[in-house]
């Protein structure tokens, strides 16, 4: 077997209560950072799930003939920001109205006149469900001469606008001192690891290891232990989740957990961590001694 | 072999351990440091192992200068020296064979060289049967025995020791110290140094004596050869 190697597995094997607290250490504290991760990938889920209703409505003037409506709406669905385009005859926008509106059901049945006007529904792609591209949207439209009004819920889509970019500081603020958090509880956790071995680092140095050879079982030592703890870390948060989504009793349906990419990336995170926290720890010892 | 030339060493809280010290060591050579604590004994094995670099003056060990020395020749050097010190320094979780085969291991030698290359020199030192003992299940001298044969693995031309009897009784330091003096026999360059001047002594070795740092006696000196 490689040295390095069997040095680290020799390290695991000769403190295994200090190994094993290094992992918790490093499990906890990327636990507490996925399950930040979690409320914040299920905050921005929610936000999406509210962007989706971002929706650009021309109503279209009476009388305005069929084919100049087919013809426009598709010139509109080659915007750039529209991912599709309805057209709501007048009809359609009653059987609506009746089917959704139901406590006016009744004064909607009296009417011996269609009041509602045809119209457009535009929706957005994703990445331009905001107020400035909705409002670029609407200002297009209205240009059109048989389009009689434009709406796209300004208000609401302007304080979705405003959540969405407090969201994401929040997220970026609180994130950073998460992860912040973790590294610097990771570090000290590798460092007093690297602090007990020292007599071994001076054994090392004594029989003439050089630095990059007394480096190696360290680095894949720390790295073993960051991988080890970001798989429990995972396992952990989905625990958490699981409880949630079945073991409250409360029902959170569309309650996400992290993606492949996502656990990749906590696994990843540890991994790294511990090996350039052990890098770190045993380059900052060995220039100390 | 070793040159130490105008020689001061000053740490950094202020202690001069060393004061202009300049002695030669040639080849195949066995020579004592003798002192009180503090003297500066340890210092000058620190500064041939470049633990430690002068302050002033140059040292000089198999041509290389200490001072100078980069990063990446320190180990080179290193494998070039055998040192022991007086508490062993052994690594407790592996065994003698692998304390030994250790120092083999780091210069990248050949497994399938190590271990041969491991039970001769631990014959050598007589503990080819503890081959498999751990250092707690040894006594002071064997534990020696096996700082020794560690130390001695690479075939270093220079054969640096600490003290090593200073944790010893009177029996395990005589085997020790004959031991060093067979490894001297080979034509191996020692530096040994010691308070125990009953040791210094009965060998008729040269003897460099330090006092508060300073060079203050030199045996060849006085009997008109220096190395």
């Amino acid at each position: 077997m490689n040295l390095p190697v069997r040095e680290a597995l020799r390290s695991f094997r000769r403190a295994p209560l200090l190994s094993a607290l290094s992992v918790a250490a490093i499990a906890f504290s990327l636990f507490t950072t996925g399950l930040y991760g979690l409320v914040s990938l299920n905050f921005s889920q929610s936000i999406r799930t509210l962007a989706e209703r971002v929706e650009v409505v021309a109503f279209v003037l009476r009388g305005t003939p069929a084919e100049t409506i087919t013809l426009a709406a598709q010139d509109v669905a080659a915007f750039p920001e529209v991912l599709d385009v309805t057209y709501v005859s007048e009809d359609q926008a009653l059987e609506r109205a009746q089917a959704e509106l139901v406590e006016f059901r009744e004064a909607y049945q009296d009417l011996t006149t269609n009041p509602l006007p045809a119209s457009l529904e535009i929706r957005l792609k994703p990445e331009y469900r905001s107020a400035e591209h909705a409002r670029a949207v609407a200002d297009r439209l209205a240009g059109f001469g048989f389009v009689d009004d434009v709406r796209y819920g300004r208000e609401w889509v302007e304080r979705l606008d405003r959540i969405r970019r407090l969201g994401a500081v929040i997220q970026l603020v609180i994130g950073a001192a998460f992860i912040l958090v973790a590294v610097a509880i990771i570090g000290v956790t590798i460092r007093i690891t690297v602090f007990q071995r020292a007599d071994e680092i001076a054994i090392m140095r004594l029989v003439g290891a050089t630095n990059g050879f007394i480096r190696g079982p360290f680095v894949l030592d720390g790295a073993f232990k960051g991988l080890l703890g970001g798989v429990i870390a995972v396992a952990l948060c989905r625990l958490v989740y699981d409880l949630f989504r079945l073991g409250l009793g409360v029902e959170f349906p569309d309650l996400a957990f992290f993606d492949a990419g996502g656990v990749l990336l906590i696994v990843l995170f540890g991994t790294l961590i511990g090996l350039t926290g052990s890098l770190l720890s045993v380059g900052r010892h060995l220039r100390q001694v | 072999m070793i040159r130490f030339t105008h020689v001061s060493k000053q740490f950094g809280n202020g202690t001069q351990a060393l004061r202009d010290v300049s002695f030669q060591v040639g080849k195949g050579e066995f020579v004592f440091l003798t002192g009180h604590s503090g003297a500066g004994k340890s210092t000058i094995l620190s500064l041939i192992s470049a633990h430690e670099r002068p302050t002033e003056g140059d040292v000089r060990v198999a041509g290389l200068p200490i001072a100078q020395l980069r990063a990446a020749q320190v180990p080179r050097l290193r494998r070039r020296l055998g040192i022991v010190f007086q508490d062993f320094r052994l690594l407790e979780h592996r065994t003698a064979e692998e304390n030994v085969a250790f120092a083999l291991e780091v210069t990248g030698a050949r497994p399938e060289a190590i271990q041969g290359k491991v039970m001769r020199v631990l014959t050598k030192v007589g503990l080819a049967s503890k081959a498999r003992a751990y250092p707690r299940e040894l006594s002071g001298g064997e534990q020696q025995r096996v700082a020794i044969a560690r130390a001695l693995v690479n075939d270093p031309p220079i054969f640096l020791a600490d003290e090593p009897t200073g944790n010893l009784d009177d029996r395990a330091a005589k085997i020790v110290f004959r031991l060093i003096r067979d490894i001297h026999a080979g034509g191996t360059t020692v530096v040994f140094a010691t308070h125990a001047l009953e040791l210094v002594r009965a060998a008729q070795f040269r003897t460099l004596e330090l006092k508060q740092g300073g060079l203050v006696y030199d045996s060849a000196e006085e009997q008109g050869v220096v190395a």
